[in-house]
């Protein structure tokens, strides 16, 4: 047909469409071109190899499956085959980059914690992948260094650990996730005594505290009336098993310390935390989320971001 | 016949040429859009989703409202680099009581449809207020006065009872909560029924306590309600993959 209306046009020469403007303006109606007609054929062949491979018409209730198969492997540990379909295919694609990656996996599993570190290989594996699961999942709160965000959530990069830098409290920490809590002593304290606890808390880490408020501070900080010690311990330091914080170094995670301006304002800031106390410092549980060995990696990866303990 | 047929014939013809285009098209939405309604495997037989309860519900015409569905997907499509980084795909079931669903076809910001439990709600309720400040380079804008609203629930069983007409089986009478609590669990039910929809609202956000105030109902509150139950009620776990393969 196209090769008919080629020459059609070569021997009559090209028609127009039959309208004339302006006296002598006229709109050739040339054929199209042969290549173009021929893709065009093309397509509807390709349609119908299309029809024959993958799933395609409806059928009543059902539909034509397809030739195309797809094969992974079962629950039950048995291969199978479906018609091809995007939830097959992915089935498949995972099971297939589980198997190559299972050489780093497996090696990741069998070996203790403080092994994976020391191994060069396994190691920069381990900040590799372990980068890209903390940048998906961590980095939203814990920001995408590890540094935290003073007021919300706790940097992972310094020395501090709420909870414990051991491995296995790291990676207790990522599986069960953790619920930080301070009770609000705003009504149970008065005002003054409230400001003479917050001077002797940041006298702790050396901050310039009025000296006799913070004297008083501190007894009312070992008293049954202020009973801080009773979480904070005798030693201010902190209880890792409940998640309290160490008062004498210089980490501040709830009360914006660091960014004031001057020493008023800084103790204002703790006093704040005192008055209010905390409800927050939510940690989700990923244990659902992420599988074992995920969680593992991620565990020697914040490990090694802090410098652990 | 066809040998006289010019193509011609029909250009030049608007009625025909109308008519012929509109067959054209009408087949190509029996063949691709009607099957679907008759299909067996469309929608996957899975445990677990349940409608929206009451704050929820408001949770989601909020996030409709501030038209959150022109930068965020809730549909995770089976391939492998989504299934790495937002979860397990989303299934046919998991938005049979969203009415207009929020599946999507363009994301500027993540897919949204497993958010629910993977960040705290005080990182929610941060991010909702000024998300720069906990993603430094989001371009996501700020949504405080979701902090600031009270959430308007004076029309609440009336929402429900329209998404009970669209087929949600929100409960209005107690034969309707009977069936409820068959097909759901009591719990779930109660939850459900509309009559005790604003007592059943208040006391989700009370226990919630979302945006981190129990003084007063908030929008927050819905909106983060909402986003934390996204993408959790099924238990993939307790799925076999290959039964899901076989649902298409």
């Amino acid at each position: 047909m196209a090769d008919n209306t080629h020459s059609q046009a070569q021997s009559k020469g090209v028609q127009t469409t039959g309208h004339v403007w302006d006296g002598d303006l006229q709109e050739l109606n040339n054929p199209l071109p042969v290549w173009w007609t021929y893709t065009f054929y093309a397509t509807m062949v390709f349609a119908l190899v299309y029809w024959i491979v993958y799933p395609s018409w409806p059928i009543g209730k059902g539909f034509l499956p397809g030739m195309n198969t797809v094969t992974y492997v079962n629950a039950e540990g048995q291969e199978e085959s479906w018609h091809w379909n995007t939830r097959a295919k992915l089935l498949f694609e995972t099971q297939d980059a589980v198997k190559r990656q299972k050489p780093y996996y497996d090696k990741v599993a069998g070996l203790p914690y403080d092994q994976i570190a020391k191994d060069p290989e396994l190691s920069s594996f381990v900040v590799s992948a372990g980068k890209s699961v903390f940048s998906e999942n961590c980095a939203a709160c814990h920001q995408a260094g590890g540094q935290g965000k003073v007021g919300f959530f706790p940097n992972l990069t310094d020395d501090d650990w709420l909870y414990g830098g051991s491995y296995e409290k790291i990676n207790q920490t990522i599986s069960k996730g953790r619920r930080g809590y301070m009770p609000p002593f705003g009504e149970s304290l008065d005002a003054a005594q409230v400001d003479e606890l917050a001077n002797y808390v940041f006298s702790l880490s050396g901050g310039k505290a009025d000296l006799a408020k913070a004297a008083k501070g501190k007894e009312l900080f070992h008293s049954h009336s202020g009973a801080c010690f009773y979480c904070h311990s005798d030693d201010a330091k902190g209880r890792q098993d409940i998640g309290s914080a160490n008062l004498t170094d210089k980490v501040w995670l709830w009360a914006d310390v660091p960014g004031q301006a001057d020493d008023a304002a800084r103790i204002a800031e703790i006093r704040k935390v005192i008055v209010s106390g905390l409800n927050k410092g939510v940690m989700p549980a990923w244990e659902g989320r992420l599988n074992a060995q995920q969680i593992k990696l991620l565990t020697v990866y914040v490990h090694e971001l802090g410098g652990g303990k | 016949m066809f040998k006289n047929f010019k193509h011609e014939k029909i250009e030049t013809n608007a009625g025909l040429l109308l008519v012929l285009t509109m067959l054209a098209v009408s087949i190509g939405g029996l063949v691709e859009i009607a099957p679907l309604f008759f299909l067996k495997d469309t929608v996957e037989n899975v445990d677990g989703v349940r409608p929206y309860t009451p704050l929820e519900s408001r949770g989601r015409d909020i996030y409709i409202r501030e038209g959150c569905y022109t930068c965020h997907s809730q549909m995770i499509r089976p391939f492998r680099d989504e299934q790495l980084r937002y979860g397990h795909y989303s299934l046919a079931a998991e938005s049979k009581y969203d009415h207009p669903f929020q599946w999507g076809s363009k994301r500027t910001g993540p897919d949204l449809a497993r958010v629910g439990g993977k960040y705290s709600n005080e990182w929610h309720v941060q991010h909702l207020i000024k998300p720069t400040s906990m993603v430094p380079e989001s371009v996501m804008p700020n949504y405080q006065w979701l902090q600031e609203n009270k959430l308007d629930v004076s029309d609440i069983g009336d929402r429900m009872r329209a998404l009970r007409i669209t087929g949600v089986p929100y409960s209005a009478n107690d034969e309707e909560y009977q069936r409820n609590v068959k097909q759901f669990g009591e719990a779930v039910a109660k939850t459900l029924h509309i009559p005790d929809a604003l007592k059943n609202l208040v006391a989700q956000a009370q226990e919630g306590n979302f945006d981190g105030d129990r003084s007063s109902v908030s929008e927050m509150d819905a909106v983060v309600a909402y986003l934390q139950v996204l993408g959790t009620m099924v238990d993939f776990s307790k799925i076999k993959p290959e039964d899901l393969v076989k649902f298409r």
